[in-house]
């Protein structure tokens, strides 16, 4: 396989509606913002980009089927190849995950990876049940089971296991809301106490309306190229492409119904042991796994990620992580399938500082200082949850980070990590079903 | 400060009034600024579901039986039925289930679905049962949504069927034991 670089990337600002334009102009405004910061010319780019690979969760929301399509002819891109790529949540970082398979493979030496959602067509309770439909229609949507239901019945028995508590779950949508204060681009910027995000309405227990994100209309798009690709722009600008390098990819999955999920032995990283989930803190005295507390493909998926980066001791080797926080819950669970920390440690981590922002006042007293900032951009909780935007996003901000450009981007220096050398980016499907992890590296 | 508990805002809500003309202004230039137009498009379709082989799960609740699915070959049992193995790919057969079984895990929906809208607050649950090696998703009845607490976790609750079978897995549901 070839390396594999990401060139340039463009968000539109997430918002709760964006009547103003259909699906295809949304996703045209992040193209040409990816083009214009890289100098390239948009009728070069139709010249010299190989084909795309299009990201959108659910035909629901859009009530048009083959929106990709439609997406490709209004871009110009026809007639290069393209397709569709869904996986509910995961659906932005797995089509990131394509455009990389696109290159590596040879295929092609440019592609564009965008992906986009209109959420707002529906008012949010219909949402709500299109989104549930994403679970099994016989035995659990019927039920009433919704997806902030989902989460809330992993959380109480991760709490239960491990003594996780609904203020480490507040500290992560304080620190998350916080950071959006400086990126222009998130759609909720709030300045949080514990106390709000506790005396906001309850959803589903435990969970309140400031633990989970919220439904968007958005787009964004990621440019990933070969050498040889890299060599086109810069032939096509007379300028040198400042390009991060993609040095792992690895994805996981999980059974769609909570319930099947089963309860075995845990999956070691690197720098784990089995005796690390033995003993008197384990209910029945060692850890069942993944039951319905951890996220069996987010393990996986950092696993072989990991592998491939030559990354042995995550918290030390990564400087800063992008997650997929649709709730304050999973980005605790998903610390510990990414291994910054062990299974049952991750509300503690969660509130130790060790994931915050290094300069940024949180109103919080923490323990430890920042060692590796989760989520700077505010994540999906505060940049808001356009399903089929929302991975690339994430590698738009990683790709600027390592760029060391954020300032430019977001107007705003705050949130620029300081000379990160590794990012990750995270993307996650329903209650874990599909999870992507890709490496990111300063090239 | 001002009181958070007093809105500030007046609900946004889909109804509105039917319109047949919009204005247009003479100059094609200004085309660019008019106001998009919305509608709202009736969205309704009665689809045919096939509960397929998981049926006779749905015809035993018709019947107060709680049935599940065990392997024939490694005699892996699940709770809600799978009709081949996810341990080893081999066919399953139907099993009686226990009516008792111990809260796994729940939470109480103050919101939920539009369609589940009118009946919150309800409870969630995952109950788990002896013998089987998967959880079972349910409605958990007969005690106070308003008295949520980790405490439930582990309660033994027991299966109730209702007489009046609707052909959903909500014919069965758990109470306290």
């Amino acid at each position: 396989m070839r390396p594999v670089y990401v060139v340039s990337g463009g968000v539109s600002k997430f918002k709760k509606a964006r009547p103003d334009k259909t699906f295809q102009a949304i996703v045209k405004e992040a193209v040409v913002y990816a083009l214009q910061d890289i100098g390239l010319d948009y009728r070069k780019f139709l010249e010299i980009v190989d084909g795309s690979v299009a990201s959108y969760f659910s035909d629901h929301f859009t009530r048009q089927l083959m929106a990709g399509i439609m997406v490709q002819d209004y871009l110009g891109l026809t007639p290069k190849p393209s397709h569709r790529v869904e996986g509910g949540g995961a659906t932005g970082g797995l089509c990131f995950q394509e455009a990389w398979k696109s290159v590596a493979s040879g295929t092609m030496d440019l592609c564009l990876a965008y992906g986009f959602e209109t959420m707002s067509h529906v008012n949010t309770w219909k949402g709500n049940e299109f989104i549930a439909l994403a679970s099994d229609v016989s035995f659990d949507y019927p039920v009433g089971g919704f997806y902030s239901g989902y989460y809330a019945m992993m959380v109480v028995r991760h709490m239960k296991e491990y003594g996780t508590t609904v203020e480490q779950m507040a500290h992560v949508s304080v620190k998350n809301h916080r950071n959006a204060l400086y990126n222009s681009y998130a759609q909720k910027r709030q300045k949080l106490t514990i106390g709000d995000v506790r005396g906001a309405p309850v959803v589903a227990w435990p969970l309140t309306r400031l633990d989970i994100c919220v439904m968007s209309d958005g787009a964004a798009c990621t440019l990933v190229a070969s050498e040889e690709g890299i060599r086109k722009i810069e032939k096509a600008t007379g300028k040198p492409v400042n390009a991060v390098k993609i040095t792992g990819i690895g994805r996981g999955t999980d059974a769609m119904r909570m319930s099947d999920r089963p309860h075995k032995d845990v999956i070691l990283l690197p720098h784990e042991k089995p005796e690390d989930y033995v003993g008197k803190k384990f209910v029945g005295g060692k850890l069942k796994y993944p039951g319905i507390h951890s996220f069996r493909a987010g393990r996986v998926a950092s696993l072989n990620a990991y592998k491939q980066a030559g990354i042995t001791d995550p918290l030390s080797q990564i400087d800063f992580v992008e997650l997929h926080d649709a709730y304050t819950s999973s980005e605790i669970q998903t610390y510990e399938d990414m291994g910054l920390c062990r299974y049952g440690e991750g509300g503690e981590f969660a509130a130790s500082g060790k994931t915050f922002m290094p300069g940024i006042d949180y109103g919080l007293k923490l323990k430890e200082k920042p060692v590796c900032p989760v989520n700077p951009s505010g994540g999906l909780i505060a940049c808001g949850h356009p399903v089929g935007a929302t991975g690339l996003m994430q590698a738009v901000f990683a790709t600027w980070q390592l760029q060391g450009t954020i300032g430019k981007h977001f107007g705003d220096k705050t949130l620029q990590v300081k000379n990160p050398k590794r990012g990750v980016i995270h993307s996650h499907a329903g209650t874990g079903t599909y999870v992507s992890v890709s490496i990111l590296e300063k090239n | 400060m001002a009181d958070k508990t007093i809105p500030t805002q007046i609900e946004e809500t889909d109804d509105g009034q039917i319109l047949f003309n919009v204005p247009l202004p003479k100059n094609p230039e200004q085309f660019k600024d008019l106001s998009p137009i919305i509608l709202k498009q009736p969205y309704h379709i009665d689809y045919i579901h096939s509960y397929g082989q998981d049926s006779p799960w749905f015809a035993g609740l018709a019947n107060k039986r709680l049935l599940g699915t065990k392997c024939q070959k490694c005699g892996y049992q699940f709770a809600t039925p799978k009709l081949s193995c996810m341990e080893c790919g081999s066919d399953c057969d139907w099993v009686e289930m226990p009516l008792e079984g111990n809260l796994h895990t729940f939470t109480v929906c103050e919101f939920g679905s539009e369609e589940f809208l009118k009946e919150t607050p309800y409870i969630l649950c995952l109950v788990e049962f002896e013998g089987f090696n998967t959880l079972l998703l349910s409605r958990l009845i007969g005690v106070n949504p308003r008295e949520a607490s980790l405490d439930w976790v582990g309660m033994k609750v027991k299966a109730k069927f209702r007489r009046n079978s609707k052909f959903k897995p909500t014919d069965v549901y758990f109470v306290p034991a």
